[in-house]
Order: structure tokens, then sequence, then C-alpha cells
């Protein structure tokens, strides 16, 4: 029997020296394939008597078990050192940079995010958003809106005019939003909310001021909105705007060619430095300018201002903005500085709504 | 508008305070815009006496003073004053003083070696004058040690209130104490104009020389001679006030009328009698006519212009300026003082015209008070004859007032209607009484006669406007705008919808949003095919921005190189905004334009360890579009590209987006390096430029669910074709005739590569497609694959005379 002691020895012995799975495979074959040594000693039971066949049988199948245990085993062991292996050689540096990405590298000027903001309010109190042309005549952009001719409320506009026609007529850049009132008025019946956002023009430019900036004007007109209504209007608008529990407001008579009465108004503020903050603080600021539509801009659209009545208001997208998010200075809002875009600006995502918050 | 407080308690009989005051103003919508209280900055400064005047020991215009400013100590002065003398009596700075003139602190200096504890003032340093020959002199028995404000005494704050164009009445100080009266803040106090009973007849004769239709120029003109009168400088009184305001004082006929002018809202003129020759009248100036005028300058008048005019020429413009030839100077003895009402409109046209800025056109051409004309000429009569002595004419008339009596027919309840304040019709009527309304009748509907002064007032909103700004806006309660609907609806009209999705969009591309100018460079404007004249602006702001922008790229491409220029040069920037092909409104169109510079592309920019952005390209800036087209929910697979796009671009590097030639939604590509030139810009750059509007809408269709999905359970077999074919062969064609091959078999088509090179000769390109075949019905077998393999290979032969390559 010592013949198949020493080469099962042999053979576990060449198990454990296997490196990889082949060689592995390697002794398997040479154990227990076909012609392996394992398996031609089975094939020389046939020649013996049954019970020298019984017992050597038996002990030529024990070792044929162990032999195949040993190569089970080893192998589960090879594979797993092969997959360690695998790991170790796979390992990467996780702190190497990646890039971030277009959602990371875009973004959102502030002007838009904010007409969206201010659409994101209106609509919620039934207000559509209207829209015009940039270039108007002389009608929408004054007469229609009860600026006599000649008259100084004209002149205080600044305005950016083309050449004259052949007829003679001078076309402009519009000096406000409220032509689209005009547009509006003509072109849909009453009840009318909207809210205009746009591009405005004044032939002015200094530290404060820019020859385009954008305006945000709103027109109610039905037959029984008055001032009460105005005041809630834009209180709660600036309520919402402004992210703040509660604003207070100061409603100034003043005057606008458009409506009457009319008014400016102020918004409570504290100031520290450089920064105004919104609904605190026992300071004001003026903020827009409102009033009830005048009965002759209600006339000149066709409606009797008997049976009609509303309240328009209209105040700066730019200025608002830069009252909510800080921005000291206007001009850079045209500039497009790319550090300042990055730092003001807003990611493609941030979608304002009611319901998810303005800003989140 | 300023005035003093001091001036206001002449017409308002109030205890009320300085804060009340300015409270009370702008809540009545006359805006404070400044209270300036001019012994403020006086506080501090004392009067002092000059002890000893010695000469500078290291200068000789300098001198040493020692000054006696009730300090205990004498005080050393170097002073450089040409007065300073030992006994005189001045005013006196210690160190830390803040100098009005300057804003600035004094310090204690050292002039020449010799240090310096104070200083003596000036007038000008104290904003007292423009006096500064030498320092101030007091009077001898002025008390030292005092307070130089409170010795000066009187210190009366000067209030500057913004004033809209619809209150010409409050541009004098009395309409403001109205107001304020009005409010409950005091009472007017009473103040008849006496009529002046003239001792002889008016020497000059005065006429209005108009047509009927052009006399609405100037109504009325009254006049009267004052004769003997002495003119030296007004009191001390009404220069004070005249300074207050910002007026210089000149002498005391001019300062007079700038007085009433401020004190009424009357502008006056005063002439020198003797230099009128013949009849003064008033007319429209005729082709030719000058005059030198008040200011120093001389003027063209023309036929629109109202001229005052003598026998010998023309005098002055009518409510703008009077002449320098005939105004009054100290010598004048006989003086004709006119007060006249000139037409708003034409007033304004003139002085816009001619560039005049004055009191008179202020006051004019917003409306004075028609009925205060004569009032106004006996009121001035009156101070000359007090303050300058002499003796009046009677006065005369010329024309009519233009006042018009305006009623409103009132329903009480409109004040309510429109302010949603519910007041007690007492109040109503009190309120509009106090302002000088006439309230009359009873019931429902009153009658509301409007006072002469007021032009603004003209029907029944403005008459609540009055009402609810005196009563108090703060009075009405903010009411809750009732809801329409239950649930928001949608608010957006398409092509809104798609201005906000396109920025998402771009945004989300990984572009930073721009808003740029609406106007451009009128070069910049003819390189993108605009630059037409309708659109160039009659007076732009500079010559950078004189026309309108026919595309968004010049303005982008104009941002880009300014970050370029500090020194970002991978720039990735996009617009959505109004580009302008015409004037009219159906000209103005809404583009969607991204510009990318360096290699800025969409996946990133710049060099990076995973493998650096190479230099962007025209298939970055077709990305963008073809991007923007799906997000703005066209289907991509209906537009065509095809080659070439305007101008403006790389004629072989550029494609346009369209439906058909007629349909171009947009472009792509690079910009022409001879345009780059132009622009002053560097490449590479790429831009793609879509028109919202130009895309056509989704079909609508009335249910919003999806078709069924009719995914096969069949696995789909992919073949891989080489074609060598001619390189200007478009790989399009390749593609359009590999999907026709076998339909509905053939589900896809993609290039994955495009080579150039030995292997497949000059003049050829190899493209290589992998065909996706999605079976429906049954597996393919392999004769189905070779059958159509045979059909794909012969189509895309067809189509392009390509040869499969071996």
């Amino acid at each position: 029997m010592s013949d198949l002691n020493s080469l099962e020895t042999e053979i576990l012995s060449a198990v454990d020296a296997a490196g990889d799975e082949a060689a592995l495979e390697a002794v398997r074959v040479a154990a227990l394939g076909k012609k392996g040594s394992v398996s031609d000693l089975l094939k020389t039971l046939g020649a013996m008597s049954p019970d020298e066949r019984r017992t050597r049988g038996a002990a030529i199948n024990e070792t044929k078990d162990r032999v195949a245990a040993a190569i089970l085993a080893r192998r589960d062991v090879l594979k797993r050192a092969a997959l360690e292996a695998r790991i170790a050689r796979e390992t990467v540096d996780v702190t190497l940079p990646v890039r971030p990405g277009p959602l990371g590298e875009g973004r959102i000027h502030p002007i838009s995010q904010v007409i969206d903001e201010i659409t994101a309010i209106f609509a919620d109190m039934g207000f559509a958003v209207a829209e015009g042309p940039d270039i108007e005549t002389d009608f929408y952009n004054f007469t229609a809106l009860n600026f006599p001719a000649d008259h100084p409320a004209r002149e205080m506009h600044d305005t950016f005019f083309f050449n004259p026609g052949e007829d003679g007529s001078r076309l402009l850049l519009r000096t406000h939003t409220s032509p689209v009132q005009i547009r509006t008025m003509e072109s849909q019946r009453p009840p009318i909310r909207v809210v205009i956002p746009g591009r405005t023009y004044r032939c002015d430019s200094d530290a404060t001021h820019t020859p385009m900036f954008h305006q945000v004007e709103g027109l109610v007109i039905d037959r029984t909105s008055h001032f009460g209504h105005l005041k809630w209007v834009l209180e709660e608008f600036l309520k919402a705007f402004f992210e703040v529990e509660s604003v207070k407001t100061r409603f100034r008579p003043s005057f606008f060619p458009f409506t009457e009465p009319s008014m400016e108004v102020d918004v409570g503020c504290k100031r520290s430095g450089s920064e105004i903050r919104i609904g605190e603080g026992d300071d004001w600021l003026e903020i827009l300018g409102c009033g009830m539509v005048h009965p002759n801009v209600i006339r000149n659209c066709g409606l009797d201002p008997d049976a009609y009545q509303g309240f328009a208001w209209g105040m700066g997208i730019d200025r608002i903005a830069m009252l909510k998010y800080g921005m000291p200075d206007l001009r850079a809002f045209f500039d497009a500085d790319v550090r300042w875009l990055k730092h003001y600006g807003f990611r493609p995502l941030d979608l304002p709504s009611l319901y998810g918050g303005l800003t989140g | 508008m300023k005035f003093t407080l001091s001036w206001l308690k002449d017409h308002l009989d109030t205890e009320a305070s300085l804060d009340d005051v300015v409270e009370a103003l702008t809540m009545i919508g006359l805006e404070v815009e400044g209270v300036a209280d001019p012994g403020a900055a006086l506080k501090g400064f004392r009067v002092a006496k000059v002890l000893t005047a010695e000469k500078h020991p290291n200068a000789d215009k300098l001198r040493l003073l020692s000054v006696d400013a009730g300090l205990g100590e004498p005080v050393q002065v170097v002073c450089g004053a040409p007065n300073a003398r030992a006994g005189l009596v001045g005013v006196f700075a210690a160190p830390g003083t803040v100098i009005p003139a300057s804003g600035e602190a004094l310090s204690v200096g050292t002039i020449r070696g010799v240090e310096s504890r104070g200083m003596m003032c000036s007038e000008r340093e104290l904003l007292l004058s423009e006096e500064h020959d030498g320092i101030i002199e007091l009077p001898e028995d002025a008390p030292v040690g005092v307070s130089f404000a409170d010795w000066r005494g009187g210190s009366d704050p000067v209030i500057e209130i913004a004033i809209t164009p619809n209150r010409p009445d409050c541009l004098g100080v009395r309409g403001i104490a109205r107001d304020l009266a009005a409010r409950g803040l005091g009472r007017l106090k009473p103040d008849p104009v006496e009529m002046i009973a003239g001792t002889y007849p008016n020497p000059i004769p005065v006429e209005l020389r108009f047509t009927a239709e052009t006399a609405s120029a100037c109504p009325v003109f009254a006049a009267r001679v004052v004769k003997g009168v002495r003119n030296g400088p007004s009191p001390q009184w009404m220069q004070d006030r005249l300074k207050a305001v910002g007026l210089r004082p000149i002498s005391a006929l001019v300062d007079i009328t700038n007085y009433v002018s401020y004190d009424r809202g009357r502008p006056l003129h005063v002439y020198d009698a003797t230099k009128i020759t013949g009849t003064l009248h008033a007319r429209l100036g005729r082709e030719g006519e000058r005059f030198s005028a008040l200011d120093g300058k001389t003027y063209a008048v023309d036929p629109e212009a109202c001229v005052i005019a003598d026998d010998a020429g023309v005098l002055g413009l009518g409510g703008i300026m009077g002449g320098e030839g005939s105004g009054s100077t100290e010598a004048t003895t006989d003086v004709l003082i006119e007060s006249a009402y000139f037409d708003p409109n034409r007033t304004a046209r003139t002085g816009r015209r001619l560039g005049i800025n004055s009191d008179a056109r202020y006051r004019f051409e917003r409306g004075v008070d028609p009925a205060f004309v004569l009032a106004g000429l006996e009121l001035a009569t009156r101070m000359v004859i007090d303050l300058c002595g002499g003796e009046p004419s009677e006065a005369v008339m010329a024309g009519q007032p233009p006042v018009s009596v305006r009623t409103v027919d009132f329903p009480l309840a409109e004040v309510k209607r429109l302010s949603g304040l519910d007041l007690p019709e007492t109040e109503v009527t009190a309120t509009l009484e106090a302002l000088g309304f006439q309230v009359s009748g009873f019931g429902d509907t009153r009658s509301v006669t409007v006072p002469s002064w007021r032009p603004d007032v003209e029907g029944k909103a403005d008459v609540v406007e009055e009402v609810v700004r005196i009563v108090g806006l703060d009075q009405v309660r903010a009411t809750p705008l009732p809801r329409l609907q239950s649930v928001s609806q949608k608010v957006l009209t398409r092509v809104q919808i798609r201005t906000r999705r396109a920025k998402r969009t771009l945004a989300a591309l990984g572009l930073t949003e721009a808003v740029t100018w609406s106007f451009v460079k009128k070069t910049e404007a003819e390189i993108f095919g605009g630059g037409a004249p309708a659109l160039a602006l009659a007076n732009p702001i500079s010559a950078d921005m004189s026309d309108m922008r026919p595309s968004l790229i010049p303005g982008l491409v104009a941002a880009v190189r300014r970050n370029v220029a500090r020194g970002f040069d991978d720039v990735a920037l996009f617009e959505v905004g109004q580009v302008f092909a015409g004037t009219r409104p159906e000209d103005q169109f809404t583009a969607a334009t991204a510009v990318r510079r360096g290699t800025a592309g969409a996946a990133g920019a710049g060099r990076h360890w995973a493998g650096s952005a190479g230099a962007v390209s025209v298939f970055d800036a077709k990305a963008d579009a073809l991007a923007l087209l799906d997000q703005m929910g066209f289907d991509v697979a209906k537009a065509q590209v095809v080659r070439g796009a305007p101008a403006w671009f790389h004629p072989g590097r550029s494609g346009t987006i369209q439906l058909g030639p007629q349909t171009v939604l947009g472009h792509f590509g690079e910009l022409h390096p001879a345009v780059l030139d132009a622009l002053d810009a560097t490449g590479p750059l790429v831009a793609a430029e879509l028109l919202l509007e130009r895309i056509p809408l989704p079909k609508g269709k009335g249910s919003k669910a999806k078709p069924p999905l009719a995914a096969s359970d069949l696995m789909p077999v992919v073949r891989d074709f080489a074609f060598v074919v001619e390189e200007a062969v478009e790989a399009a064609k390749i593609v359009k005739a590999a999907m026709g091959a076998s339909k509905p078999l053939v589900t896809d088509v993609a290039v994955f590569d495009v080579y150039r090179g030995e292997h497949v000769g000059a003049g050829a390109k190899s493209v290589a497609i992998a065909v996706t075949l999605t079976p429906t019905e049954k597996t393919l077998t392999e004769d189905d694959i070779e059958a159509v393999s045979k059909a794909v290979v012969a189509a895309v032969t067809k189509a392009t005379g390509a040869t499969l390559r071996g």
C-alpha cells in the first residue's frame, strides 16, 4: 500500500504547491484526469481478484476523494487570492478631481431668475404674463398713457428715438413697460390680470443708471378692484418675493400721467453698511410706483371708465434683484463678467416655485 | 423746489415742528428730498478777537496772530488773510471743527515752522458766500467767545421738495402752505393782495399781436411803470431767503421778481422803462431775429417762439428769459413790471428747442395760476414801492386771463369706488374746501369747482386723489384680491415657456447666461445682417450702442472678448433675448444663442488628468443647437441640417437647421475668421443661434396620453459596414440611404468612424456605420441578415457611389 500512500502524498504536495488555478488544473488532470495517476490505478482493479479488488478499490477511491477534496479546497484559496490581487491591482486614487459637469458650470442670470420668481408669485394670484415690442410708437408709449404732447413728464423719460419716417412720425424704444398695458387692454376683455416683465430703455448712463434696464409692470382691470386691493397685492408680493414674514409699506401720493390717484411705495427696511434688509428696521426705501388706472387710459383703450376700473404698478427688476441678492452695482448686470455671473447667478435647476420656495 | 421754514410760516400759522412738517409734506405727495439746517454747519465756530498780529518769521505774506476765542489762554494762529490785524473781531475755528467748504476737520498744523492751533475763517470757508479775499469781519462789539451760529441768529432750516409735474401750484410757498393747512398742520394765513392805485396813466403802450390761431401763446399781458425808484441791494432778509433757496441776490428789483416767483409761483419780469422803444408787445418771433438774453448768450428766435418785443426788436422770450439790454440795472430809475401768462406747451417747446432752463420756464410750462396775473403785478408793485420807492402808474392789461372755470360732477361714492375708503361726506367736502375747491349741491353727486391754480384736476379720479392724499393713504385697508380660479392655471404663452426652457437648457449644457445690450455698434450690426437706417437710434448714448441688434452673437462675442481680456480664455456664454429684423412688432424675434470659445465644450474646459478638452468646434455648436431644438419639443429627426450658413460663419464649418429652404430655424458653426478680426476677437469661437418663434409647435392633440410602446421581444442585431466614398459625400446621405434600405427592419444607423489616409487614397474617405436591425415577428436568420446587408450596400452605393471597404 505504500505506493498508494506515497502517490497520495506526492499529489497532495503538488496541490499545495500549485500557485494558480491553471497549475492546480494541471495537477488535477495529472491525478484525476482520464489518464491521471489515480485514474490509472483505478483501471488496474479490473485484473484483480474480488477480495483484492474490494480492499484495494476502497483504498484507491479514498485517495481519489481526498485528492479531489484537496483540489477543491486549494481552488477556493487560489480564487480568493486572485480576487484580492485583482482588487489590489484595480485600486485608484479617489481624491483625483472630477469635472464638475455642465450642470455645475452653467448659470442663470439673476434677471431671468427674478423674472421667474415674480412669475411664480403672480401666477398664483391669477396673473398672466404679457409682453410687447421694445420698439414702440409715440402713441403706445406716451399718448395712450395720457402723456399730453409737450408735457414735461415726457421729457423726464429721456427717450431713445429712431429717425423720423416718411410721415414724420418717430418710433422710439419704450421707456417703460406700460405700453403693454394698452396693447393688452386692446386685445383682451376684462377681467384682466397681467404682469409685464421686459426690457426698457432711457437715454441715461451713470453710476446708478444704465441705458437699458428691466421693469415689471402689473395691471388689473375689472369692475371692482380698488386701491385697497392694490395695497394687498403689493404687500403680498413684497412678502413673498423677499421671503419675509411681514413687510411695512408706506404709500405716498405721487404723479404718473397714466394713473390717478398715483402713489409711490416705500418699503420698511434696515440699513447696515451697504446691506439693506427688507422687512426689518425703521428706514424707508422707495421701491415702486403705482396707482389706479387713469380714466383717460381706460377710455383710450375703448372701455368706459365709469364701468371699468383697476390699478397698475411698475418696478425695476434689476433693482429688486439687487435688493434681494445684494449686488452692489447695476452696471455689472450687463457686463457678462463670468466671475460675476458665477457668483451671483443661479444653477440651471434652481427653479423657483411657490411649493418649493423661491430660493429652495 | 426749496423754501425755508420761516418762509413757510409767513403763510402757515402753525406750531408744528420741523419733523412734523417734513413728515406731512411727504405723506401728501410733496416728497421731501432734503432738509438743510445751515446753523448746524456753523456749530463750533466762535466769535473771536485778534489781540496781536505779528509778521511770520519765515514768510512775508503770513501773519502770526494771537487770538482770544474766549478759551482762557490766547491761541496762536498762522493766517494769510490781508485783512488780519490786531483788533479785528472775526470767526474762529478750533482744531477738530469741520470746515463746511472742505467737509474736513481742522487739525493743528505747522506752517513754515510755526504751529497754528486754529483758523480765522472767510465767508467762503463757512459757505456763507463766495467771499474769500479776507477773513470775516464782525462788528467790534460782537461778544468774544460765543457761538457764531447763535450770534448770527435765525438759523432757518431749508426744505427741498420734489414737485411732480402736475403741481405747479406748489412751485410757490403759499401753495405748499395751503396743502399743509388742509392736512391739518395749521391755518393758512389770509393774505389779500392790495390793489395799488396808480397816480398817472401807464406811459408805455402794451399790446398782444397774435392771430386767432396763435392767441393762446400769450392771452394776457399786464404791466405798469414805477417811476423814480432807487435800485440798490435788496434787504438782508430777502437776500437771506433767496440765498437759502439757491438764488443769487442781484438788485432789489430783480430780487423782488424772484421772490414773488418762489413765494407765489408767479414769475414776473422787470424792464428798464427808459430802454423800451414805442409799444411793448407780445408776438411770435420772426425768422432771422436774434436777441441777447440775460444769461449772456445770443439766441435766434423763430416763428414758433413767443417773444416780447418793442418797436426796435425782440426784448425777451416770453415765459423763458428776458433780454440783456432792456433789463433793470443799478441805474434804473423807471421800471416796467410785467406779469403775463404764457402757453405751457409753447413755452416747453421753445425752451427745449433753445436749450434754456429757467425758473420762469419751469413754472410756465407746468402752468401758473391764470387768475393771479393781475394780483402778481400788484404784489410786485407794493414791494417795489416799499423797497425802492417810486411812483406807480396805473396798471394796464392787454387781453384777458385764460381762466376757465372747471366744474366736476362728483358722486361722493367715487371715493370708495376707487380707493376703498369709506369717508363721511363732511370729511370729503371739508378736505376739498381746504384745498380751495368749491363744493356745492346736495345729495349723492356734488358739484366741485376746481381752483384756478390746479390745472391738473380734470375729472372725478383727480378729485378722489385730492381727498385721499390729504386724508391719508395709510387709512386705506389692504383688501385681498379675490381669486379667479380655485387652482391657479397655466399663465405662460408658448414662446414664454420656450424662452424659460431655452435658458435652463443652455445653462444645463454648461453655458452661463449673459444679458447684453439690445443695441450694438453699427459696424457690428452690419456684419450680422442688420444696420438698416430704420433700426439706428437717432440719439444713441454712444457710437458703440447705436443700432438695434440683428443677432445676439455680436453682443456675446464682445462679452467673450472682455472675459478673455481678464484672463479667462475658455468661456461659454448664452443669451435668450430679442433681435430685430425691422421696426414692426412682428419683426422682433426671440433668439436663443450659445457661444463657446477656447476649449469650453459641454464636457468641461481645459486640461484634465483624465483627458484634456480640445478646441471647440462646429460640432459643439451643432450639439447645442440640436439639444435646444429637442428641448423645445421638436423632433430633431424632422429637421434638416445642411451645409452653409450666413456670411458671418466660416463657410466650410457651419450649418443651417431648417425644415426646408424657406423655413430656417437657425444656424451653427465657427465664426468666419474675417468676422472675428472685425470684432477684434480671437478663436476658436463657435456659435449656435435659433429663433424660438420659428420652431413649429408640436401638433396639438386632445389627449395627453402617449401611444402604446411598441417594443419588440426579439433581440436587435447590429451589423457594421465601412464605405469608401469621395470626400464631398456627406455622411447624412449615407445614413439616409442605409435607413431607407429595408424598412421597417433598419431602426438605427450610427456613424462610428470616419477615416482618411493611405488605405483609402487621396480625395476619398471611409465612413463606417453600425446598422441596427430590429425584428418584430421572428428571429432573423443568417440568410435574412445577409439579404438586408446586401440591400444596405446597394442603397448606399446607389445614393453615393460608395464602394464597400474590403
